[in-house]
């Protein structure tokens, strides 16, 4: 068992002939996730690494079956390339596209409200499930098959959370970069409760950021419904008000959104915060005893 | 992007929402010049810059005396203007912005911003006009009043109802019912089209003679929307903005100075943080933040190594690269290449972890350079604590 992907998920990646996106579509492929599709306009007929290209996403569901989309279209096409993706039948959206406009999210989140579609970031690094896809960005070797899922607004910082797991032998199983963007597709709150159903999913690792209030609704749900440990780090103590701290998503506004604020809401929910980033592999350990 | 208050009221004036009849002065000539055009009872002399707290650091001139505004324009240009969102040092005036004055009755605040929990564009109202809001939503919050604007159809008639009706605008001055309606209508489009992060009206007065004008007025911008709006980034002021700043945008680098002593150079910005995070839990204080982004390239390594040592306050550097598509012996050589094209004068910690991490590390410990190398990122802060002293 897993979340959101697994070994039948088929993917078509969107903007596969641009740099980005035929090198990860390779990437991808090469750790064993079905890349069946891609779609660059006005490239039909191409190959991608054996990966046949499409002019439209509608032509790749037509032709290949496929259920899920990466995309790492520029951020002026991106808002299309998702509902594009929408309107074609796709089930998951995977943006990993850094640079949006939050008014284009803003009219896309709504355009998808009510709809059987998914949408997971932008500006992320995707999802893997540990030895079965691999649908993102993220260096896949460092990824042990194990008991941990992970749930992130972050990319580096979730690589060095997984590489601490994985050295510790605990491992993952689904690993979930939902972006740092300040209006995104999936939050925490969505995340948690496929963790918490999750049969293989025995500790769950959050990790936030200064900004906005996801990790506050994250435990709020948690208290009322999660059962198994959920170990949390907040990056950006040490971060000023009023400064945006690489993503556009993190930044404290109005005396809002702080990590000591957050940190002490999740700890009230009963959730192990953890200070040092370089312990939370440690503190996963520890809460399953093992 | 943030922009002053003059270019805040001509886009304002731009969407059709009343502002005093004002201008951009920047010498006291001008002043006069523009005084005698204006020809009003009351001037207001403004100083333009990007923080709040004017008012009260003694940024704002009110006289009622045409010969004065000249005087008053010298004494605020040049001036180092010190607010409680400045900083002790106090931020240069090089622009003032001259107006009439007007006749409040009562003020309001008004603002719209983007709700991150919803996802919609919500305007914010309150009667505690030329308040903090921040201070009205903690001690009164049932003075706030929030109404969410659906994006797939826009403003409606109802939204801006809901606001007046909610402010009991009826019975303060029912004259400026629909004025009202229509001014949320404006902002709403401004905030729209032009890709704005905040729009804040605050005062938003209702004057003696009944109508509305917005008094003060803060725009701010999302960066990633800029590009759609070539006017918008022409009013940019780098003279508001950090100069070491200014360099790490034009190297694509994402850089945010600190107070603290040591500069940390770090792939991605989650981790940027956690690595400033770290640097404190050592006992030290982070000089910056900054992500040179997923490649960590000898270029942007290099450029990242000149804005570091740019920084006097800087007694260490830590760099702290998790490798993950990129592999670490790369890293390593771009380490190795830029120290040696930029003379690093103070002690260096790298930290490499990830894709090919063991070769990375020998590679820099074998560079004859002077570096300490680390693989743990709590053993690699508390080494360049340890080499810089503990934060002053």
């Amino acid at each position: 068992m897993s979340i959101l992907v697994n070994k039948n998920t088929r993917v078509v990646v969107q903007g596969i002939t641009g740099k980005e996106g035929s090198f990860h579509a390779t990437q991808c492929k090469a750790y064993g996730t079905k890349v069946v599709a891609g779609v660059t306009p006005g490239k039909a007929g191409q190959e991608v690494e054996g990966i046949p290209v499409f002019n439209t996403v509608a032509d790749a569901v037509k032709k290949t079956e496929c259920d899920t989309s990466l995309i790492f279209v520029p951020p002026p096409f991106c808002a299309d390339a998702i509902l594009e993706a929408a309107d074609a039948g796709i089930k998951l959206v995977i943006c990993i596209t850094e640079g949006i406009p939050v008014n284009d999210m803003v009219k896309v989140k709504r355009a998808l409200r009510g709809r059987d579609v998914r949408l997971i970031g932008p500006n992320c690094p995707g999802v893997i499930t540990v030895d079965e896809a691999k649908i993102g960005i993220m260096p896949g070797f460092i990824h042990k098959k194990g008991v941990v899922g992970v749930v992130s607004r972050s990319g580096t910082l979730t690589y060095e959370a997984v590489h601490q797991l994985s050295t510790l032998g605990l491992g993952e199983t689904t690993c979930v970069g939902i972006g740092g963007d300040p209006v995104n597709g999936t939050g925490f709150v969505d995340v948690l409760p496929l963790f918490e159903k999750d049969a293989e999913t025995q500790a769950i690792v959050m990790i936030g950021e200064i900004g906005g209030d996801a990790e506050e609704k994250a435990a709020e749900f948690i208290k009322k419904n999660v059962k198994k440990p959920v170990i949390s780090f907040i990056a950006g103590i040490t971060a000023p008000p009023g400064r945006r701290m690489g993503h556009a998503g993190a930044i404290i506004s109005g005396g809002k959104g702080t990590a000591a604020e957050k940190m002490k809401t999740l700890e009230a929910a009963g959730v192990k915060v953890v200070k040092n980033p370089a312990e939370i592999g440690a503190a996963v350990k520890k809460a399953l005893g093992r | 992007m943030n922009v002053h208050e003059f270019q805040a009221k001509s886009l304002f004036a731009q969407f059709g929402v009343p502002v005093p009849r004002g201008k951009e002065i920047t010498s006291p000539d001008a002043a006069t010049a523009w005084a005698n055009e204006l020809n009003t009872p009351v001037f207001v002399v403004k100083a333009q810059i990007h923080a709040g707290g004017r008012g009260k650091a003694g940024g704002v001139k009110i006289t009622k005396d045409k010969a004065a505004v000249a005087g008053l324009s010298k004494e605020l240009i040049g001036k180092a203007l010190v607010t409680h969102q400045t900083g002790p040092k106090g931020r240069q005036v090089n622009r003032l912005l001259m107006e009439e004055g007007a006749n409040i009755a009562k003020e309001l605040y008004l603002s719209i911003l983007i709700d991150r929990d919803t996802g919609w564009p919500t305007f914010i109202a309150s009667t505690e006009g030329g308040m903090e809001i921040e201070e009205v939503a903690a001690h009164t919050p049932e003075k706030i009043i929030k109404e969410a604007i659906d994006p797939a159809v826009g403003f409606q008639g109802h939204n801006g109802r809901n606001v007046a009706f909610a402010l009991g605008l009826q019975s303060i001055e029912p004259a400026v019912m629909n004025p009202f309606v229509k001014l949320l209508e404006n902002l709403y489009r401004l905030f729209m089209e032009k890709n704005a992060a905040l729009v804040e009206i605050n005062p938003l007065i209702i004057t003696k003679e009944k109508t509305l004008v917005a008094l003060d007025g803060k725009v701010s911008f999302d960066d990633n929307g800029l590009f759609k709006h070539e006017d918008v980034q022409q009013m940019r002021d780098l003279n508001e903005e950090e100069p070491l700043e200014i360099e790490a945008t034009a190297n694509n680098l994402n850089y945010v100075k600190l107070d603290g002593n040591i500069g940390c150079m770090v792939n991605g910005a989650g981790l940027a943080m956690a690595t400033m995070d770290v640097i404190k839990l050592a006992g030290s204080e982070p000089a910056n933040f900054l992500d040179v982004g997923g490649g960590a390239t000898k270029e942007t390594v290099a450029a990242g190594f000149r804005i570091l040592l740019k920084d006097p306050n800087v007694k260490g550097i830590f760099i702290n690269i998790f490798g993950g598509i990129v592999r670490c012996e790369r890293i390593a050589h771009g380490v190795i290449e830029a120290a040696k094209e930029v003379k690093i004068s103070v002690p260096l910690v790298v930290r490499l972890q990830g894709t090919n991490a063991e070769e990375g590390r020998k590679l820099l410990a074998e560079s004859g350079l002077k570096l300490e190398v680390a693989n743990d990122l709590w053993e690699a802060a508390q080494k360049i604590v340890k080499l810089t002293g503990k934060a002053a």
